[in-house]
C-alpha cells in the first residue's frame, strides 16, 4: 500500500512539473545553473571512470583469450560491445544516481526542513515547477555526459591494450570496427534519456516530500539513491528485451 | 481587513481548530498566541490557505477565500507577505536577489524598477551594507530583517510572521518587533503574528488573540492583558516569575 501510496504521489508531482509554468527569464536562469551543477559537474568523475573502467574491460577480455583460434581483435570488439551498449548508459547512470541524485535529493529536502518551499508556495509559485523542470531539462544534455563516457570508456581500453602488450594497434582498431550496429547507439541512447528522466525526478520527489530535519536530508538521499538504482535496472530489463530481443 | 467566522480543521479526525471568529483590522499587529499545540501554526496555515479548512469562512477584504477559485487564489497570493520562523531565505541567493525575487516572480515590471523596488525596502530595514552578502553570513536579526524586506517589497495588503522573535536575543526581539509594527502603520498592512513570546506582546499587541486547546480562549490588546480576570490567559502570560513580579508591580 505504501508503494502504491508511493507512486501516485509521483505520478501527481509528474503532472505539477508542467503546470503553471514559471516565468522563461527565470527559468532559463535555473535550467542554465542546473546544466552547470548537474552535467558540467559530472563530467570529470564520468570521465575518469569511463577510462579505467574500459581499461579493466579491455584487459579481463584479454587475460581470458586463451584459444589461439580466438583473433586478438575480440579484444576491442568486447569493448566496444560492453562500454557502449552497458557500461555508459547503465552504470554511469548508477554512478551518477549517487552523484547527481543526492545532490538533488540533498537540495530540494534542505530548501523544504528550511521552509523555502513553504515560501515559495505563499508567493504562489509553483515550486515543482520552479524546483524540479529544470533539472528535468538539463538532464536531457545526459546523452552527451554518456557519449563521452563511450568514447572515453573505449579509449581506456584501447590504452590497456597497446600499454599492456595485450594486442596490436590494428587488431584492436579492427575490432571496435567489427560488426558495427549503429542502432545499439541509438539503443543506448534511448536508455539514458528514460534513466535520465528517473535520475532527475525520482530523487527530487524524495527530497521534494521529505519530512523532518537535517538528519532526515540524509535518509532521504539514501532512499534515493537505492530507488533510483533499482528503477534504472528494472528499466534496463524491460528496454533491452523490447528493443534488443 | 481579515475576518474569521467559526473556522474548524480537523486532522485524522483531531479537531485542531474548533470555531474560531476573530477579525484583523488594517494597521494594527494582531497577534496570536497560545501555547505550543494549541492551534496557532494550523490558523495561520489555513489563512494563508496552506491548508483547506472544513468549515467556517476565512474574508480578505470581502473576499471569502473557500469560494475562490485558481485565479483568485493567485491574486491573492500576491497580496500576501509572510515572514517564516527560519526566514526561509534562498540560501543560494544574495540578499538583494531575494528580496528581488518576489517582483522577478510575479510581476512584470523592468529590471531597473524591479531593484529600486528592492533597494527602498533594504533601506527601509536598514540593511544597505549587506545586500551582496548571501543569508549565511548575516546574523539571526539581519536574516529576519531580510525576511521581512522580501516580504513587503511587493506592498502586501496582509503580512503573517511566525515566531519572527525565535532565536533571537531580547534586544534584536525588541528591534524587529517595532520593525514590524512601524512597516505595519506606514503601508496600512493587516499584520497577523503567531508569537509565544510575552515580550512581543507587551511591545506590538494591538490586537490579542489567545488560543487554547483550539478554541479562542481571550481576545483583547496589550493593556486588557493586564487586567483580565481570565484565568487561562492568566496562567499563560505569568507562567514565568519574571511576569509574576510584573504583574505585583503593576498592581
Amino acid at each position: 500500500m505504501k508503494l502504491l501510496h508511493h507512486i501516485g504521489a509521483y505520478l501527481l508531482m509528474l503532472r505539477l512539473v508542467f503546470i503553471k509554468p514559471t516565468k522563461a527569464k527565470v527559468m532559463r536562469k535555473l535550467i542554465f545553473k542546473d546544466i552547470q551543477d548537474l552535467i558540467v559537474g559530472s563530467l570529470g568523475i564520468v570521465a575518469f571512470l569511463s577510462f579505467f573502467v574500459g581499461g579493466v574491460v579491455a584487459i579481463q577480455t584479454a587475460l581470458n583469450i586463451e584459444s589461439p583460434l580466438i583473433p586478438k581483435s575480440l579484444v576491442g570488439f568486447a569493448t566496444r560491445q560492453s562500454v557502449i551498449l552497458e557500461f555508459a548508459p547503465t552504470f554511469m547512470c548508477i554512478i551518477l544516481a549517487g552523484k547527481v541524485g543526492s545532490f538533488i535529493t540533498s537540495s530540494i529536502g534542505t530548501m523544504r526542513v528550511t521552509e523555502q518551499i513553504d515560501a515559495l508556495e505563499v508567493m504562489g509559485i509553483n515550486s515543482v515547477n520552479y524546483l524540479v523542470f529544470p533539472k528535468l531539462v538539463a538532464m536531457m544534455l545526459l546523452p552527451l555526459v554518456i557519449n563521452i563516457s563511450m568514447f572515453l570508456g573505449i579509449l581506456g581500453g584501447y590504452t590497456a591494450t597497446l600499454y599492456g602488450g595485450f594486442s596490436s594497434s590494428a587488431d584492436f582498431i579492427d575490432g571496435i570496427q567489427m560488426d558495427f550496429k549503429p542502432f545499439h547507439v541509438f539503443y543506448a541512447f534511448i536508455k539514458t534519456v528514460v534513466f535520465a528522466i528517473v535520475l532527475a525526478t525520482i530523487p527530487a520527489y524524495q527530497g521534494y516530500y521529505m519530512k523532518g530535519g537535517a538528519l532526515e536530508v540524509g535518509k532521504a538521499a539514501t532512499v534515493a539513491f537505492v530507488w533510483t538504482s533499482i528503477v534504472i535496472i528494472v528499466l534496463n530489463y524491460m528496454i533491452t528485451q523490447l528493443l534488443l530481443a | 481587513m481579515i475576518e474569521l467566522k467559526n473556522i474548524k480543521k480537523s486532522f485524522d479526525g483531531l479537531e485542531v481548530l474548533k470555531g474560531i471568529s476573530m477579525t484583523f483590522e488594517p494597521g494594527k499587529t494582531n497577534l496570536i498566541i497560545g501555547q505550543s499545540g494549541s492551534g496557532k501554526t494550523v490558523l495561520l496555515k489555513c489563512m494563508l490557505g496552506l491548508y483547506s479548512v472544513d468549515s467556517g469562512s476565512m474574508l480578505f477584504g470581502n473576499r471569502p477565500l473557500e469560494n475562490m477559485d485558481d485565479n483568485q487564489r493567485r491574486i491573492l497570493r500576491r497580496e500576501i507577505g509572510m515572514v517564516f520562523q527560519g526566514s526561509a531565505l534562498f540560501d543560494s541567493m544574495t540578499v538583494l536577489e531575494n528580496v528581488m525575487f518576489p517582483m522577478q516572480m510575479l510581476t512584470d515590471q523592468d529590471e531597473k524598477s524591479i531593484r529600486a523596488a528592492a533597494h527602498e525596502v533594504i533601506d527601509r530595514v536598514n540593511l544597505n551594507e549587506a545586500t551582496q552578502k548571501l543569508p549565511a553570513e548575516l546574523s539571526g536579526g539581519m536574516q529576519k530583517r531580510v525576511a521581512i524586506a522580501r516580504a513587503v517589497v511587493m506592498r502586501p495588503k496582509y503580512l503573517f510572521c511566525d515566531e519572527p522573535n525565535s532565536g533571537l536575543d531580547p534586544k534584536t526581539a525588541i528591534v524587529i518587533d517595532n520593525l514590524i509594527r512601524e512597516i505595519t502603520k506606514e503601508y496600512n498592512i493587516t499584520t497577523v503574528i503567531n508569537s509565544h513570546d510575552m515580550n512581543s506582546v507587551m511591545e506590538i499587541g494591538d490586537t490579542i488573540l489567545f488560543l487554547k486547546d483550539g478554541l479562542k480562549a481571550w481576545e483583547g490588546n496589550k493593556k486588557q492583558i493586564f487586567k483580565t480576570d481570565n484565568e487561562a490567559i492568566n496562567n499563560f502570560v505569568y507562567s514565568s516569575r519574571l511576569m509574576k513580579k510584573v504583574k505585583e508591580v503593576y498592581q
